[in-house]
């Protein structure tokens, strides 16, 4: 079996082996070992990767195809490059952190079989390369996010649970009928991304086809103005739901507007792109202005989410080799911290029983280890050198300021000014939560992280620093898949 | 020279053996580890001095710059890519000796000053990441490593300003050093895209060749509402430098930075990280002076205003590590001045020269005037001048120390300060007449506030202390640190700095203008003189004077409101003009439209789902209208 499928089988075993267990402690035992195992496979793959990457110069690599429905050429079609082993490494770190941070879940075993489904449709979609398959795995990613939030979540659940659902759900009918619409006027012959890259879409239907498939995408990697799925979606949904899905989920946003909407029609990319690059200017800047007054620490996170995913498509929309550069790694280092946020979140409120931030303070004293944690996540989420925010927030700075258009540069130091703007939340949020003195006399004595707790977060703030002090190798490996994105995209 | 990387790196591992382990060391030894890695970090740096200037020395006339270390970190496109390594030319070594001299006695003096207080090793370990950082600004090869360390420096600093982290008013003050200077910093991070974006590099090496002849060429002609593209990104970069090393307007950051430890406040805010925009200056002087002269002209003025308004406002204030810290202020756009009106060729880049040699001795007095306030604080628990008075009868030493800074300062000969500000002095004299008066009327100031300070601390009366409470002499480990720094205040200024120091790396002999510094001494012992007669005992004298020009003592007191005024721009035009807006557009918009969406669908849906009611008869009723019409419609149309 090729080694890309292993990731949509363990998780699929962790399902079966679900449900034939019972009690707490199995439950454990099988999240545990199954996520480790992705994330040594996850692992392992990159070291092949790079091996394998080493003597071939294909586009991608490991790619094995299994048709199985031939009247419309539908296969399942596997295959990865440097930006997918990235996106999968991110995601086997989420989900291996994210089991640690819902140790205690009730009704554990519906929740990790939720969880597991969520794992398939996230793991399928960033191995494959096939329009159909990765329409499907990405369904499969956002299904259960509906019963995750609407059952274990928190606040107005339903609510949130169903506006999340709901604006998905519109943006994977437009990417329906951009999907098909692609396959279409490509000539009908194949589902293959790398097939159809090959072929060439008549310029007047990518005008319509464009805009479709990334305002599809967009939704999710949370586009402004369709956006406002995500912070009632984050407040509401468990903590270890809202690591997975600002952590990855909505990197699926990303990737698949780099992958399908830019790569297949680049023409339009470059007629239309002003517009959505407006639109993600303002996400940068607007979620950054917006995250300042929430005074809910989910709220200020999701709004910062929005801030710094709106970054991502900013980027990718610069259409350069630097710039794209930079949005897969504003991807990763935006997955990792704002997981890093959410499993502290998460840990603070467990105890606090709020997460309005005017109701906690010196939290510092009570919790260090947390707090200590907390503050190295906003520093992260601050550009920090050192951590990984830093790197890809400059490489996509320098990137982008590289075109050559006025137009695109302005936009550039407009999106520049949210590093201010981030100081001034991240530091406002820390300083009232964990400076000063004890607000509420009912947290002294709450007890600080356990240690699965730890164990999340440790694992999240060493890759985080990781790619804050190593970034070449992960920069190299990113920039050399991109070479003939590149060469497509100026045709 | 490849052993100047553990300059570097042993503060950064000294960094993470304390924050990641110093919990579970005792305080004690927790300190003795990270001062010993200083002082090892500081007799590295000084052999580095050594085999600089005396063994390597001159190539062909010019000091040379050796670069013993340089790889790249990150690279974004062919020509573009952040390099780290280091970088020894004459100013990069100066400035390693400073820091790791001051950081030394710092490391030292914190032994006793911080002894017993929580989170000792905590505070070691932030300490050693300063240094880290600082070391590694200084010695960058190229403008984006110095970004990096940059970004780092302020985030030491706004961890030790906010090292007390349950008093609100530290958190605030770091907070609000940690914004004021990350805004600056943006503007530096546009300059250095503007800046990388036409020149294709970020390396100093290539930006400064040849009189910067790479950016005078590729920036040719472009103009940005009308000024031209250098200038715009020369001004950017600048405005980084002038929020780190608080320039007007963007130096409401440091007296409140003072809620820090005083020897945070010593190192940090007064002889090291605040000094990083002089640098900066420096380090792209030639771009400044050959590609955008128009930029180093308002550098100048700026300078000149920022002196002027932080000595008048220094006179007024009444906490002493307030009065120090708007002399900090002070102090620092002296240098600028000095940068700003320099030339480049040999003896007409006096100004140059200056700024750097104040930079060095004033990294010195400035120290060990922190650090005398911290002893004096120490003694008397608290920050006001109204609770001192009478102290050099407790603390001898800290008195005799605090008073060659005071001199050294004041500009009095033979101490230190006489010879760098004196020359700053006629740098500006053969530039504009104007400048020069202005900082000769600050020279003034400066002695008089000072010898205020000194007169209010030590003399002032016959303060009686009550029993148990009365001040003591400070422990030797603080007081050895003021004794070296004291010595370094008297003598530094007879190094040879001219010959070492200078824009073009020939070096020329310097001399002291007799005119000039007999005007400056002249209006030095003029204040001091003032001061006297002001303050040496306790009179009325000082509360009159207020009181008959009480608007603008007033005024001054309150610094002239600024801080009222960024809170203003703040809290008003950015929160509630800008932010509670758009959040409010998302709540109620943006989020309106997509609730709206849904709730039109809802009404819709509700008011339609009875035609689907299930009832035959109400179906069939429809579809025997239906038929008629459809055959309406088609019989008669």
């Amino acid at each position: 079996m090729n080694i890309l499928s292993l990731f949509v089988v363990i998780p699929i075993l962790m399902i079966v082996a679900l449900f034939l267990c019972k009690g707490m402690k199995s439950i454990r035992t099988i999240m545990v070992v199954g996520s480790s195992l992705l994330l040594i496979l996850s692992t392992v793959l990159t070291i092949l990767f790079l091996k394998e990457r080493a003597v071939s110069d294909a586009e991608m690599l490991f790619v094995s195809a299994t048709t199985w429905y031939t009247p419309l050429n539908i296969a399942y079609t596997v295959g990865v490059d440097g930006i997918s082993v990235a996106m999968l490494f991110l995601s086997s770190i989420i989900v291996f952190t994210g089991v640690f941070s819902s140790w205690n879940m009730n009704m554990a075993k519906e929740y990790f079989l939720w969880y597991c489904l969520l794992s398939v449709g996230v793991f399928g979609f960033f191995i494959s390369i096939d329009l159909f398959t990765m329409f499907l795995f990405y369904e499969v990613a956002l299904i259960p996010m509906y019963l995750l939030i609407g059952l274990w979540g928190t606040g107005k659940k339903e609510y949130s649970a169903m506006k999340l659902t709901l604006m998905l759900m519109a943006g994977s009918a437009f990417l329906m009928v951009g999907i098909i619409g692609i396959y279409y006027t490509s000539g009908h012959t194949t589902m293959n991304l790398l097939e159809i890259a090959k072929l060439h879409i008549p310029i007047e239907y990518q005008r319509w086809l464009f805009p479709v498939t990334f305002l599809g995408f967009g939704v999710l990697g949370a586009l402004f103005p369709f956006h406002t799925w995500s912070p009632d979606g984050h407040a509401s949904a468990p903590t270890a739901v809202s690591m997975l899905h600002a952590g990855v989920l909505m990197k699926l946003g990303g990737y698949g507007c780099f992958r399908v909407a830019m790569y297949l029609m680049p023409e339009a990319a470059h007629e239309l792109g002003w517009i959505f690059l407006i639109l993600t200017g303002i996400s940068v800047v607007y979620g950054a202005f917006s995250a300042v007054v929430q005074t809910d620490l989910k709220y200020i996170n999701a709004y910062s989410s929005v801030s710094h995913c709106g970054l991502v498509l900013f980027a990718i929309l610069m259409m350069n080799q630097t710039a794209m550069t930079g949005a897969v790694m504003q991807m990763l280092s935006h997955g990792l911290m704002t997981a890093l946020f959410f499993a502290l979140i998460g840990l603070i409120y467990g105890r606090t029983h709020t997460r309005d931030i005017r109701e906690m303070g010196g939290l510092m004293k009570i919790m260090p280890f947390a707090s200590v944690c907390y503050v190295i996540a906003g520093l992260a989420s601050l550009g920090l050198p050192g951590l990984s925010g830093f790197v890809a927030e400059m490489t996509i700075f320098v990137g982008s300021f590289q075109h050559p258009d006025v137009f695109h540069r302005v936009l550039t130091i407009v999106a520049c000014c949210s590093i201010v703007i981030t100081a001034v939340y991240i530091l406002r949020t820390v300083g009232k939560i964990l400076y000063g003195p004890v607000q509420d006399q009912h947290h002294v004595g709450l007890p600080d992280a356990a240690w699965y707790e730890k164990v999340s977060v440790v694992v999240l703030i060493v890759s985080i620093a990781y790619i804050g002090m190593y970034p070449f190798g992960l920069s190299e490996m990113i920039n050399e898949s991109l070479i003939p994105v590149i060469a497509k995209l100026n045709f | 020279m490849e052993y100047t990387l553990l300059i570097i790196l042993i503060p950064f591992l000294l960094f993470l053996l304390l924050g990641l382990l110093g919990g579970k060391m005792k305080p004690g030894i927790a300190g003795v580890i990270g001062t010993s890695g200083m002082f090892l970090c500081t007799v590295l740096a000084y052999i580095t001095a050594y085999k600089y200037f005396f063994q390597a020395g001159k190539i062909n006339g010019v000091w040379s710059e050796i670069i013993p270390l340089n790889f790249t970190w990150m690279r974004f496109t062919e020509n573009l890519h952040i390099d780290l390594g280091i970088l020894l030319d004459p100013i990069s070594v100066m400035m390693l000796v400073v820091i790791t001299t001051v950081s030394l006695m710092v490391h030292v003096y914190s032994l006793g000053y911080m002894k017993g207080e929580t989170g000792f090793q905590r505070y070691y370990s932030f300490l050693s990441l300063f240094s880290f950082s600082m070391l590694g600004l200084v010695v960058a090869t190229n403008i984006f490593q110095m970004y990096i360390f940059w970004e780092l420096v302020g985030v030491s600093s706004y961890s030790l300003i906010g090292f007390c982290y349950t008093k609100p008013s530290a958190v605030a003050a770091s907070k609000k050093a940690f914004i004021v200077t990350r805004f600056a910093d943006l503007g530096f991070l546009i300059g250095i895209l503007i800046l990388s974006y036409y020149t294709g590099t970020f390396d100093f090496g290539t930006l400064t060749a040849d009189n910067a002849s790479l950016v005078t060429t590729s920036m040719a002609g472009g103009t940005f509402m009308g000024l031209s593209l250098a200038t715009w990104a020369m001004v950017l970069i600048f405005m980084g430098g002038a929020g780190k090393s608080a320039m007007f307007p963007l130096h409401i950051w440091l007296p409140d930075a003072m809620e820090g430890p005083t020897p945070v406040s010593a190192l940090i805010h007064a002889a090291t990280m605040v000094v990083a925009g002089v640098y900066l200056v420096a380090r792209l002087f030639p771009v400044y002076y050959f590609t955008a002269p128009e930029v180093l002209e308002m550098i100048a003025w700026i300078g000149t205003f920022t002196a002027l308004f932080a000595a008048i406002i220094a006179i007024t204030q009444t906490d002493i590590k307030r009065v120090l810290a708007f002399s900090t202020i002070s102090q620092i756009a002296y240098m600028m001045v000095a940068l700003g009106v320099s030339k480049y060729d040999g003896h007409d880049g006096l100004g140059y020269m200056a700024s750097m040699f104040h930079l060095f001795t004033h990294a010195f007095f400035k120290a060990l005037l922190f650090l005398g306030a911290g002893s004096v604080i120490h003694a008397v628990h608290s920050n006001e001048m109204a609770q001192m008075g009478n102290l050099r009868k407790y603390m001898p030493v800290t008195h005799i120390t605090f008073l060659i800074a005071c001199l050294a300062i004041a500009g009095i000969y033979p101490f230190s300060g006489f010879f760098s500000k004196d020359e700053i002095l006629a740098a500006a004299l053969e530039n504009n007449p104007t400048i020069f008066w202005t900082l000769w009327l600050v020279a003034g100031l400066t002695a008089f506030y000072m010898f205020r300070l000194y007169f209010r601390i030590f003399w002032n009366g016959n303060k009686e202390y009550k029993e148990g409470h009365k001040p003591h002499e400070s422990p030797l480990s603080m007081a050895v640190p003021l004794i070296i720094l004291a010595v370094f205040s008297i003598f530094s200024g007879f190094v040879p700095f001219s010959e070492l120091i200078n824009a073009d790396g020939i070096g020329f002999h310097m001399h002291i203008n007799i005119t000039v510094a007999s005007l400056s001494v002249g209006v030095a012992i003029i204040g001091i003189a003032v001061a006297t007669l002001l303050y040496l005992k306790d009179s009325e004298k000082p509360a009159q004077m207020a009181k008959s020009m009480s608007g603008l003592y007033k005024a001054t007191l309150n610094k002239f409101y600024m801080d009222e005024i960024w809170m203003w721009f703040t809290k008003t035009v950015v929160f509630k003009g800008i932010c509670i807006p758009v959040a409010w557009f998302d709540r109620h918009i943006v989020d309106g439209t997509m609730n709206g969406i849904a709730w039109s669908t809802q009404k819709i849906s509700v008011s339609i789902k009875d035609l689907q009611s299930g009832q035959i008869r109400f179906y069939s009723w429809v579809f025997v209208l239906g038929s008629i019409v459809i055959a309406i419609l088609v019989l008669f149309l």
